[in-house]
Parts: structure tokens; sequence; C-alpha cells
């Protein structure tokens, strides 16, 4: 009997680690389509894709969340990118899963907090990436454009993380309804 | 709807105080320019450090002559050979990026730092 709970336990885990896999991809392309050019830098995007990557840090866990981005970005790269754009988003991507991680395991910070890192850092892996690559021009002077981008697309995609956290917690968690108000703070990683 | 916290306040005023320390770093060791490229008709004549004072007689097009000086990391035209002298009434430079041109002669000096400037690649 426990063996069975288990067994689905893990199930509905893996489909909901697919599910948000295919939703960010999708998301990604769909950004790919339409450039919503914010601050009218070239390059710079919202990069609305990393909700998937926030949203399963919190539900998941940060092993998960790296999982669901490495094949996000491998799949948009074998499709529409190139083994540049790859290497780019997974530098970015994964520098900035393991700075949340830090954010986030110090409690000290709400997913807004946790987020606005993650963005930050995201684009300073790029940078750091594009330096190596392109044999060190002086591309620091893109510096703080990119840190001050990256800290608002961080915060906009933490906001509407907390937004849909709020409501799959409710709907996914805390089945006894007091998840609705919940605090992101700490360690919220549960068993689905 | 859950509001930021008073920590990721801070957080986020200090990444952009970060960011903003950066680009001061920046603008305060941006200015100087490391070497002046001479260009004759295109094609380089020689580049010559700013650091080293020096008076340099460079051959343009057609034969006319300019004099380059360079003094105290500043770069300028002290004599041409052209009629209207309008590349000795364009002053010193010393700033990446900024150039001093003689059209009759077609001699372009040009402030540059380190690593040159421009673009090697871009990617998208």
């Amino acid at each position: 009997m426990m063996q069975l709970r288990a067994d689905r336990r893990a199930s509905v885990r893996v489909a909901y680690i697919a599910v948000f896999t295919a939703l960010s991809a999708v998301i990604g392309y769909v950004e790919l389509l339409i450039p919503i050019n914010i601050f009218g830098i070239p390059g710079v995007k919202l990069g609305l894709a990393n909700i998937a990557s926030v949203i399963a840090m919190y539900l998941f866990g940060p092993a998960y969340a790296f999982l669901i981005m490495t094949t996000r970005v491998i799949l948009l790269g074998l499709m529409f990118g190139n083994m540049y754009s790859v290497l780019f988003s997974f530098a970015g991507g994964s520098l900035s899963i393991i700075a949340m991680m830090i954010f986030k395991k110090s409690g000290a910070f709400s997913v807004y907090g946790v987020s606005t890192v993650g963005g930050t850092v995201h684009n300073l892996g790029q940078l750091l990436v594009a330096s190596v690559t392109l044999n060190g021009i002086k591309l620091y002077y893109y510096a703080p454009v990119l840190i001050i981008a990256g800290e608002v697309c961080g915060f906009v995609i933490g906001a509407l993380s907390a937004v849909i956290l709020n409501r799959l917690f409710f709907e996914l968690i805390d089945k006894e309804g007091k998840g609705n108000d919940r605090v992101f703070k700490g360690d919220t990683k549960r068993d689905l | 709807m859950k509001k930021p916290d008073k920590n990721d306040i801070i957080l986020m005023a200090v990444i952009t105080a970060a960011a903003v320390l950066i680009m001061l770093f920046l603008f305060a060791f941006r200015e100087r320019g490391v070497y002046a490229y001479v260009y004759v008709d295109g094609k380089l004549f020689g580049e010559y450090p700013l650091n080293k004072d020096c008076e340099i007689q460079v051959t343009g097009y057609d034969g006319g002559t300019n004099i380059l000086v360079i003094k105290d990391n500043t770069a300028r035209i002290k004599e041409a050979s052209c009629p209207d002298k309008l590349c000795m009434h364009q002053g010193k430079i010393s700033i990446n990026g900024q150039s001093l041109i003689c059209l009759p002669n077609r001699v372009v000096v040009e402030i540059k730092g380190w690593g040159g400037d421009g673009y090697d690649a871009v990617t998208r």
C-alpha cells in the first residue's frame, strides 16, 4: 500500500515536471517570436521561460529546476538556435539556479528577492561566457546595463511566480486550505 | 497577493548600487586612450604611444606633410602643409575614439585604447 502511494507520488511528480518543461519551452519559443524590447537594448528580453525554473525551484527543489532548465535549453537550442545560444543559455541558466538555490536556502528572501538574484546572475553568467568566447574584448562595459536589466526582469519574473505559486500551492499542496497566503520562504519543497 | 519583503527591497537596492558603482568606475577610467594611430589615405602609417612625448612628420597623400606632436598624453597637429589648416584647429585629443582629420593630405589620427575598439563579433 505504501509502495503504491510512493509510486503514485513519483509519477505525479514526473508528470508535473514534464508539463513544466513543455510549458517553459513553449513560453521560450513564443518569446522568440515576439521580441518584446522593453529597454531598447538589443538582446535584452524578459526571459519568461525562467518562470518555470523559479516555480520548479519552489515546488520540487533546485535539482528539478536544473533539469527543467537544461531540457528547455537543449530543446530550444536544437530547434531554433545554435551551439552558441545553447552555451549562453546554459551558462546563464545554471548559474542563476545555483544563485537562487543559495539565496532561497538562506531563508532571508522571498520569491521576489530570489528571482531578482536569479535574473541578475543569469545575465552575468552570459557576460562571462561571452567574454571567454569572444577573446576578452571590453565587454565589461556592458555589465552595469546587464545587471540592471537582469534585476528588473528577475523582479518581474518573481512577481509573476509569486502569483502562480500562491495558486499552485493552494491547488496542489495545501488541500487543508492554508496554502493561499503562504510566505515563500526557506524550504517549501514538498512531496506532491 | 504577497508583497516583496524588506529584505528583498534591500537586496535590490544593493544590486542597483553595485551596478551604479561599476558604471562610475568604468566612467572614471574610460577616458584615456593609449595609442595614436595615424592613417594616410586609409592605410596605417604608424602607431605611437601617448605616454612618450615626440614629434612625428607624417607624409600625407600627394607629398603634403603634417607634424603630429604627442605631449602630456595628448596628440595635436602642430603644422600642416595644407591650405585650410583645419586639422591644426581641431586641438588636442586624448580620449579613446577621438580623431584629428586632415582632408587635403588624407591624414587621420585616431586615439585608441588597449584592445582597439569596435566589435570583433556580434552574436544574437
